[in-house]
């Protein structure tokens, strides 16, 4: 055997056993193109990574600021994305649903058979709507009542049944227990259709019934929706009967422990787990979400997958596009030390999440996480929401804020 | 900074050594952010500040030394803040130096 020969068997040895950059570019595929998946694409293909997105749609609708869309405050094209800049940056966009996973042989199966190999995976499959466990609540239905928790035609048809409603009709939310995508989006949600139904159809009400005895931003919501809406929003939660067991989409009807709520129109924001291709891929407990490192993001039961936006879970960050956007920065980092044979840093987070209850008025939360014990824990001190009773100025000036925000996080993941 | 580069070395038949130097990607001006190189917490500021000015400041117009005493400011309560200071308590007076070096270096926003 020639020496070069052998140096070429040898190196490619070496790359098979040790993907590095200096070599052939290590391969990632990154499922699905939301807020984690298209950041962490982005970030990998600037780390020299050979990136492949796996993500079915030829666009992207944005859920933050949607409530606006149905409010009639924002049209839906102002919440939609193409892929292009992200294909332009030297991304392989296969617009492909994955079904298949093999975790041993580090590979993944596409609707049309496509086997794609990787050094490393990441998932950011989103939220699946877990329609097993509301009785009564599954796709058919939800073209009646409607989630609207994946922004796109639901949203469109929530709109349409709110237009539709004579003045005097009665709004139904129905909240679930947590976890769940966007913890104050919500009662985000009731503040702007109430505002809605004030300007357009004064005489109407909006109930929400929740799994829950607490809410996000609790105390900032209840007192603005005083402030601005006097008694026409009504809140129950758990103890009060107010946890949705079954719904009869037909008769637009909320079934709970206590009794029967009929709406005019009713919104289902039913009980969510992870993407199902993360329960495929075997990343998910029994909770339905994937519990991952809170250093790498590697999935806890997955070796080489790393999960990271609303299907992770693991401490304190909440289900946000800006905490979906942080873990995809802070995922590619430790993805590329890793696929380099370097250790990754700790990272240290950050949640930002702003709540319009009208226009010109917003509250916020943030936070600030770090790994403790396993987990992404709140860094003692920081954190935590707007302050009470403040300023009308003060709440204009998040509002701003948040316009500020979505023009940036957009940008920095579809421009 | 520095740029990233590779050494390759390869054995000819004469048994001299000779080593490449590639220079892959050289950092230039419009370099995109770096996050191999971030500080803790440091990417997540991009989220909000980005390169272009919106209804948030972008970072890039401002120096090391303005960012760390701007987030200073913020932690101590010398400055007001609608959602800042909640942030910047979030982070020791290392953790800013070492989060401002970064932002004005590796972390320009494209």
């Amino acid at each position: 055997m020639s020496l070069t020969r052998r140096t070429l068997l040898a190196t490619t040895a070496a790359a098979l056993a040790a993907p590095s950059l200096a070599q052939a570019p290590a391969k990632v595929v990154v499922i699905g193109g939301g807020f984690a998946g298209a950041t962490a694409a982005r970030f990998l293909q600037r780390e020299g990574v050979s990136v492949t997105l796996v993500e079915p749609n030829a666009q992207y609708i944005s859920c933050p600021f949607s409530n606006a869309v149905l409010a009639g405050l924002r049209n839906l094209s102002q919440q939609t994305f193409t892929y292009k800049a992200i294909a332009a940056q030297g991304i392989t966009i296969a617009q492909q649903a994955a079904t298949q996973i093999d975790a041993q042989a580090r590979r993944v199966t596409l609707t049309d058979g496509t086997v794609l190999t990787y050094d490393r995976l990441v998932m950011a499959p989103g939220i699946d709507l877990n329609f097993a466990s509301l009785p009564g609540y599954d796709e058919a239905a939800s073209t009646l009542m409607p989630h609207a928790w994946k922004a796109g035609a639901q949203t469109t048809l929530l709109r349409q049944q709110l237009e539709a409603m004579p003045d005097g009709g009665t709004v139904i939310i129905s909240a679930p227990a947590n976890p769940f995508r966007c913890p104050p989006g919500p009662y985000e949600r009731a503040s702007l259709i109430a505002w809605y139904l004030k300007t357009n159809k004064p005489k109407s009400k909006l109930l929400i019934l929740d799994a829950k005895d607490a809410f996000s931003k609790q105390s900032l919501f209840t007192a603005a929706w005083k402030e601005i809406y006097g008694d026409m929003i009504e809140w129950i939660g758990l103890s009060g009967g107010g946890k949705v067991t079954e719904v009869k989409a037909r008769e637009n009807i909320f079934v709970t422990e206590f009794g029967e709520h009929k709406a005019d129109v009713g919104n289902v924001i039913p009980p969510q787990r992870a993407g199902r291709i993360a329960t495929i891929a075997g990343a998910t407990d029994q909770t339905g979400w994937c519990p991952i490192d809170p250093v790498t993001f590697e999935a806890k039961l997955v070796p080489n997958i790393h999960v990271i936006g609303d299907a992770a879970v693991g401490g304190g960050m909440p289900k946000s596009a800006f905490a979906a956007n942080a873990q995809a920065k802070a995922c590619a980092y430790a993805v590329s030390a890793l696929l380099r044979g370097d250790n990754p840093a700790e990272p240290k987070l950050i949640n930002t999440c702003y709540s319009l209850v009208k226009p010109d008025y917003a509250i916020s939360v943030a936070g600030v996480y770090a790994p403790a014990k396993g987990l992404l824990a709140d860094v003692q001190g920081a954190g935590g929401v707007s302050v009470a009773n403040a300023p009308a100025s003060v709440r204009a000036a998040e509002a701003h804020y948040a316009e500020g925000w979505y023009k940036t996080i957009t940008q920095e993941v579809f421009g | 900074m520095t740029a990233r580069s590779t050494f390759h070395f390869a054995t000819t038949k004469g048994g001299a050594l000779i080593a490449l130097l590639f220079c892959l990607g050289g950092p230039t001006s419009a370099a995109p952010p770096d996050v191999s190189k971030a500080p803790a917490g440091a990417s997540a500021c991009l989220g909000c500040h980005g390169a272009s000015e919106t209804e948030l400041p972008s970072l890039n117009k401002l120096s090391e030394s303005e960012i760390e005493s701007a987030m200073d400011a913020f932690r101590t309560g010398a400055r007001e803040a609608t959602l800042m200071n909640r942030i910047a308590k979030g982070f020791t007076p290392d953790e800013t130096r070492a989060l401002a070096q970064w932002l004005v270096t590796q972390g320009r926003a494209p």
